[in-house]
């Protein structure tokens, strides 16, 4: 009987103010939107980290006028590294055969390039790239070096670019929740004025604080939930739309999105969400209903 | 059954006490009035008794629960016994007489079993018999204070809070409420009455406390508004 009472005042309540009701869950759900992606972009990061920095190279270009002598010596030092993974030797030659296939599309750049103007190279793996500069300092200064590119330097630009998409999500997300966190503290306060006779014989009477605020919690609650599956819904639609279909070409960049991560999303958002609008509506019920 | 011992009120921002060092006792299946002037500090009595205000100085102590000293959530639990009438009969519009009185039970964890065999009774003893479909609206002002008697009488409390019951009806309807609460009073429970109607005050012959100034002035058994 009082679970039945109760539900009914939940749903009475929600239909009661419900422009408050709608705004109240669409801001909880752009909100909540905008928090799962940067979550997704944070697990995205970590995963493309992995991937790449497995497969990142150190490339050391050799003069033109090296010598055989330079040649050993640069070899001897990067074999005596104990960074050393794997190492490969590119010659003039190979280097056109890479170019020629990079630059397929244009022939008539890959005509005007000579296998003497491509450096020869080694190419080299360490086994934990975080310790480039270490590396660099074994070979640095070696006659015969022309230049030492580490891969992990251009890859860190690409991924500051997605920590500041990520922060900027974040940031919009906290002013969205904020947004959405006074309107529920709002529509609270309507649904407890539009009680207040309800509330006041309960207190005469000495019903329980829990069962007079239970209501008002559930409903905030089920706001927050509602705005949730919504926020989910825009995530899930945005994976499909961008990433599976118009941003097709970005995913030879970005590692594909595991469905696994976005459905990890569904109980994240709403448990967040139903958490945080329950905390709210309960404070407000605090300084709102001194019960 | 009611023990106030040395008790001052101060609001917030008042120049004086509402009540000031006031102490008195009141007995199980005793009547009592509280009487005096508009702002006298005779509803902060009611007000203290229900703990919606803390004394800020000396000891209520009701149902043998010291109240001053009463934790705040065990309050609403307390308060199931303490009956409660007021001035502005307090019904919620949207539910019949027999709704009203079901709420207080419910909203106390009564199923409606319990509710159906114990509403009627109680509506029949305030005669309201024949009349518990009706609205708030539908009924007259002595008719809804009746609702209200018999919503504060539901639970059987062992004290009845009357904070000005007549105050908003003929002195015919007054009087007829005065005997509901006098057969109440008969049941063995305590009524405890803040009024300044001497009509009735008059007619009861029952203890009397007056209070002026958050002082009492007077406590007579079997006494007249004077």
């Amino acid at each position: 009987m009082r679970v039945k009472y109760v539900l009914n005042e939940v749903l009475v309540g929600l239909w009661r103010n419900v422009t408050m009701t709608v705004a109240m869950i669409i801001t909880m759900s752009v909100s909540l939107f905008m928090l799962g992606a940067s979550v997704l972009m944070y697990m995205q990061v970590d995963q493309m980290k992995d991937y790449y920095y497995g497969n990142i190279q150190v490339s050391i270009f050799l003069a033109d006028d090296v010598n055989d002598g330079q040649r050993q010596a640069i070899a001897a030092a990067i074999d005596n590294s104990p960074l050393l993974a794997e190492k490969t030797y590119e010659t003039k030659e190979q280097a056109l055969e890479r170019f020629k296939k990079l630059w397929a599309d244009s022939p008539d750049f890959v005509n005007a390039i000579n296998a003497n103007s491509l450096p020869e190279s080694y190419r080299v793996k360490l086994n934990d790239p975080e310790k480039y500069e270490e590396f660099a300092k074994t070979v640095e200064g070696l006659p015969g070096i022309r230049q030492i590119i580490d891969q992990r330097q251009t890859l860190e630009k690409v991924f500051e670019i997605f920590n500041a998409i990520q922060v900027g999500a974040l940031f919009v997300a906290s002013f969205m929740a904020l947004a959405a966190l006074l309107l529920v503290g709002n529509t609270i306060q309507v649904a407890a004025y539009s009680k207040r006779r309800e509330v006041a014989v309960m207190k005469l009477v000495g019903a329980s604080n829990w069962f007079i605020q239970a209501p008002f919690v559930l409903e905030a609650m089920v706001a927050g939930i509602v705005g949730a599956l919504l926020g989910f819904g825009l995530l899930f639609l945005s994976k499909v739309i961008l990433l599976d279909n118009k941003l097709q070409a970005l995913t030879t960049i970005i590692t594909p999105v595991p469905t696994g991560n976005l459905w990890l999303m569904l109980p994240l958002l709403a448990g967040i969400g139903s958490l945080v609008s329950a905390i709210t509506a309960w404070v407000t019920l605090r300084f709102y209903l001194k019960v | 059954m009611i023990q106030l011992e040395n008790v001052t009120k101060t609001y917030p921002k008042a120049s004086r006490p509402s009540l000031d060092n006031v102490s008195v006792g009141i007995e199980k299946g005793e009547f009592v009035f509280f009487i005096g002037p508009s702002g006298s500090g005779k509803s902060t009595i009611v007000k203290l008794l229900l703990r919606e205000v803390q004394a800020t100085r000396g000891k209520v102590v009701v149902n043998a629960k010291d109240v001053t000293s009463l934790r705040s959530w065990k309050v609403p639990h307390f308060r199931r016994s303490i009956g409660c009438v007021f001035q502005d009969f307090r019904l919620l519009p949207n539910r019949t007489a027999y709704e009203n009185v079901a709420f207080a039970l419910e909203v106390i964890g009564k199923t409606k079993a319990v509710a159906r065999r114990v509403v009627p009774e109680v509506l029949e003893l305030v005669g309201l018999g024949g009349k518990e479909h009706r609205y708030p609206h539908e009924l007259s002002g002595g008719e809804q204070q009746r609702v209200a008697v018999a919503r504060a009488f539901v639970n059987r409390p062992l004290i009845l809070l009357a904070d000005e019951p007549t105050g908003n009806l003929d002195p015919d309807t007054s009087i007829e409420i005065m005997r509901l609460l006098d057969r109440i009073n008969r049941t063995g429970t305590t009524v405890v009455m803040v009024t300044h109607d001497s009509n009735i005050v008059n007619q009861m012959r029952r203890r009397v406390i007056e209070i002026e100034s958050g002082r009492i002035v007077r406590d007579q058994a079997r006494g007249v508004y004077g």
